[in-house]
């Protein structure tokens, strides 16, 4: 049995109406309180109200044909849905398997170095863990799937975040924190054995390579040919690098204050770029293709890795943070203010047909894989081992930060999607189509996007398309592929109503693509950075002489594979003949999926040992969708005799024609274009044999391990020893009136430890 | 409470709430944790605390999210 665990005999549980109040030391107030709340005529009415209010917004999005929704409800029925599933589904994952004991010193108090392991207050923890869970992907992704309509994508982006993302997220960071922090790496070499966990670590660090080359091409569509762009955006490394020298030489630690100036400059850096992509000079010096806007880039990653943290990256970081939660919070107010009306239709064709012209193959299983990190993202698990986990107070504030964390980030993704959505549909595919099918110009992507009927809108001129352009300051936006460009022409609409008239959609339209590209950038540097670490750990068992993080040549050498790796998918991806973000992004998405299998598979191995069987399929189910949809996806793109689907099919198509002869076929010209896709195409599908090899080795691993445990029937499982906790702290955001009173009671309690940082008299911000 | 005190108020609670999590008081914290938890034990200047915070960042890089 468990009962090393187990500090005081027994795990009060308190009556309707009633509260337990647990203690560790007499000497001391409580370190624990337990409430349970009464239901008063007026709390049934109030979630009755949420929830009639969630279906209502539900009805409208699902129901309502051919009149004008507006996106408003798509905010109305997802936070109604969250509040409900974070109630009821979170609390019942809470009270069944997760048994958070707030009698438990966390890793935080017991390792309390005042740095890396540090109690530190819960509303700030949730604002670092959205900050670093928060990425690009999720504004990306239901971009993408909004060819297939609005209606999937919504349903999986709120159904999916809570039944499978944030169960997930709360799971992963609550193991992890019982284990000391510990990685989602090194959990699963415990907890599945060798093969599982070699298998994890593997599958991290392709996915890693492929997750940056995706990324980083989604800025080089985003930039290439945008003067404007790239001026403002090659301007942020100097801004960058002035913050860092600001921060070590003149200020240290006014952290808030270099990033207000860094703000004030990025904003003059977008200004600018207006100025010089008109000057005839500006236009010349700035307009880059895409193959030398990739050199850069990867020219950037190498120095990122190898240059000192405090110059480059931290202060990037705190500029990409101040960006995030400024802009999210600011589409957000657009939406409500603005109430854009929806243009896309409920469903389009291509969500059945499964040719649609942004990314192949039908709903299933590609809505699920495109949309990936806004409805679970197994990158989290990542932060939510490791980082996070020892940084929390109490045990029982896992669930607002795990759980409530990944809906916020849900919450994102839905915005994105409404961006998307509230656009011009012919617009949409006209940006989103590769250029293989639009031509490239307008006057063909005109004709093609007309070609679409009734799904394209019916019909676009090429003047109508230039002047979409012209009205953000662009040259063209004709397959503008990636998600980035179209966010931004959405974020564009609907930030320039807010002060109607005022001229500023160029304006928004580039400070959204810079702050895209600012969040995308930091996922590429802090990215290569981890994977080359990773690398280096690796290659110790070769050399022990890189398992030194300071040996320069190991650095370098290091970082050298690891660009080298990700740039080549990123030039694979730029100079592919048939597009690129199509035939990538669903490796992307398939790569990510894979890693929440391999955390889910965790999650339910650690359940199964723990004696927890019959609640296995709390993670069980979503493991059990997420296989399907990622096998499913990887068969069809393995198996699939379609080209435009199946990468080895497209391969056959491309060998027989050049064993054939043939100088040209489809949107590849020349015998060089030809002899690409062949050699893409066996790329792509040899990775994605290798995902899906993965992916099953991890699942079979994890249900073996499972079933001898259950049969076994012996519990155990690999937490570390349980200390008392000598601190209090609220378990939510907001905290109750007994749990003031408790904060009160401890602050008057003379030599009791702070429930922050491990001192006493840190009073401000408690208790409001 | 006054409207100018609630006013007050909030606006502390923001400060608090931006210091927090931008890292602005993590030195502070990181004082008041060695008086608490090693009093004696000698205290660094904020320059010398911010450069071993990026040497140690340099040791363990953290990741971001896709």
């Amino acid at each position: 049995m468990t009962s090393r665990n187990t500090l005081v005999l027994g795990d009060p549980q308190p009556e309707r109406g009633g509260a337990v109040e647990l203690r560790t030391d007499p000497a001391l107030p409580p370190v624990g309180l337990r409430e349970r709340g009464r239901w008063t005529p007026l709390k049934i009415a109030l979630w009755v109200a949420v929830a009639v209010l969630g279906g209502i917004g539900w009805s409208i999005i699902g129901l309502v044909r051919g009149d004008e929704v507006n996106a408003l409800w798509f905010v109305v029925a997802a936070v109604c849905t969250y509040l409900i599933a974070y109630r009821f589904y979170s609390k019942f994952i809470e009270r069944t398997v997760v048994r958070p004991d707030d009698r438990r010193a966390t890793p935080a108090e017991v390792q309390n170095n005042g740095k890396d392991f540090e109690p530190t207050d819960r509303r700030v923890l949730f604002g670092h863990h959205f900050a670093a869970i928060a990425g690009a992907g999720p504004l990306v992704g239901p971009v993408l799937a909004a060819q297939m309509g609005y209606l999937p994508g919504t349903l999986w982006i709120v159904v999916g975040v809570v039944i499978a993302g944030a169960v997930q997220d709360y799971l992963v960071l609550f193991f992890s924190m019982r284990r000391g922090g510990r990685s989602l790496g090194q959990m699963a070499r415990e907890e599945l054995g060798v093969i599982g966990g070699t298998a994890a670590l593997v599958a991290t660090m392709v996915i890693m390579v492929i997750i940056i080359a995706v990324l980083a091409l989604i800025v080089v569509n985003a930039l290439a040919e945008s003067p404007w762009g790239i001026f403002s955006i090659a301007l942020t490394i100097p801004i960058a690098l002035f913050m860092g020298v600001y921060l070590r030489f003149l200020r240290p630690g006014k952290v808030t204050e270099v990033s207000l100036i860094g703000m004030v400059l990025l904003i003059l850096a977008i200004v600018a770029g207006g100025w010089v992509s008109e000057t005839e000079w500006g236009a010349a010096a700035f307009t880059l293709d895409k193959v030398t806007i990739a050199w850069a880039l990867i020219a950037y990653g190498f120095l990122a890795s190898v240059l000192p943290v405090w110059l480059l990256l931290a202060p990037r970081d705190y500029l990409s943070t101040f960006m995030k939660i400024g802009t999210i919070l600011l589409l957000a107010v657009g939406i409500v203010i603005v109430q854009p009306v929806v243009q896309m239709p409920a469903f389009t064709e291509f969500a059945f047909t499964g040719q649609g012209p942004v990314f192949a193959g039908a709903l299933f299983p590609f809505l699920f894989i495109t949309i990936a990190c806004g409805a679970l993202s197994g990158f989290h698990a990542l932060i939510s081992s490791g980082t996070t986990p020892k940084l929390i107070q109490k045990e029982s504030q896992t669930r607002i930060i795990g759980y409530g964390g990944m809906l916020m980030e849900s919450f994102v993704a839905v915005m994105a999607l409404v961006a998307a959505i509230t656009l011009d549909k012919s617009l949409y595919f006209a940006m989103n189509a590769s250029a293989a099918l639009t031509g490239g110009t307008a006057e063909t992507a005109a004709q093609y996007v007309t070609s679409l009927g009734a799904t394209g809108g019916d019909g676009v001129t090429a003047d109508a398309l230039n002047q979409a352009a012209a009205d953000v300051g662009e040259e063209s936006l004709v397959s503008r592929t990636g998600g980035a460009p179209t966010l931004a022409v959405g974020m564009a609409n609907i930030l320039d109503q807010i002060w109607a008239g005022s001229g500023l959609k160029a304006f928004w339209y580039h400070f959204a693509i810079m702050f895209e590209a600012l969040f995308i950038l930091t996922t590429v540097d802090a990215g290569t950075r981890v994977a080359r670490f990773m690398l280096s750990d690796t290659l110790g068992n070769v050399d022990r002489r890189f398992r030194n993080p300071s040996w320069r040549p190991g650095a370098w050498i290091a970082s050298i594979i690891v660009v080298a790796a990700w740039g080549g998918v990123l030039l694979m991806g730029v100079t592919d003949p048939l597009g690129g973000i199509n035939t990538l992004f669903p490796l992307f998405g398939i790569a990510n999926q894979l890693l929440a299998a391999v955390a889910l598979s965790v999650c339910v191995a650690i359940l199964c040992k723990k004696g927890l069987a019959r609640w296995a399929w709390i993670p069980g189910v979503p493991l059990a969708i997420d296989a399907v949809v990622t096998l499913t996806a990887s068969a069809q793109k393995i198996f699939s005799p379609v080209p435009a689907l199946g990468y080895w099919a497209q391969n056959a198509t491309y060998s027989q024609a050049l064993a054939a002869g043939e100088t040209s076929l489809g949107a590849a010209t020349t015998v060089t274009a030809m002899e690409a896709v062949v050699r893409n195409t066996a790329i792509q599908g040899t990775l994605s044999i290798l995902f899906a090899g993965l992916v099953i080795i991890v699942i079979a691993t994890a249900v073996v391990v499972s079933i001898r445990s259950i049969r076994s029937g012996s519990a155990s499982d690999n937490e570390e020893e349980a200390v008392p906790s000598r601190i209090f702290a609220p378990r939510s955001l907001v905290a109750s009136k007994r749990e003031r009173e408790l904060e009160a009671q401890w602050a008057a309690t003379p030599g009791a430890p702070s429930a922050i940082g491990g001192a006493h008299g840190n009073r401000h911000g408690s208790g409001h | 409470m006054t409207a100018t005190a609630m006013l007050a108020r909030s606006a502390r609670a923001v400060r608090w709430y931006v210091r927090e999590v931008m890292g602005d008081a993590k030195y502070e914290r990181y004082v008041r944790h060695l008086q608490a938890a090693h009093p004696g034990a000698p205290v660094p200047t904020e320059r010398e605390f911010w450069r071993q915070h990026y040497a140690e960042q340099e040791a363990s890089p953290g990741t971001r999210c896709c």
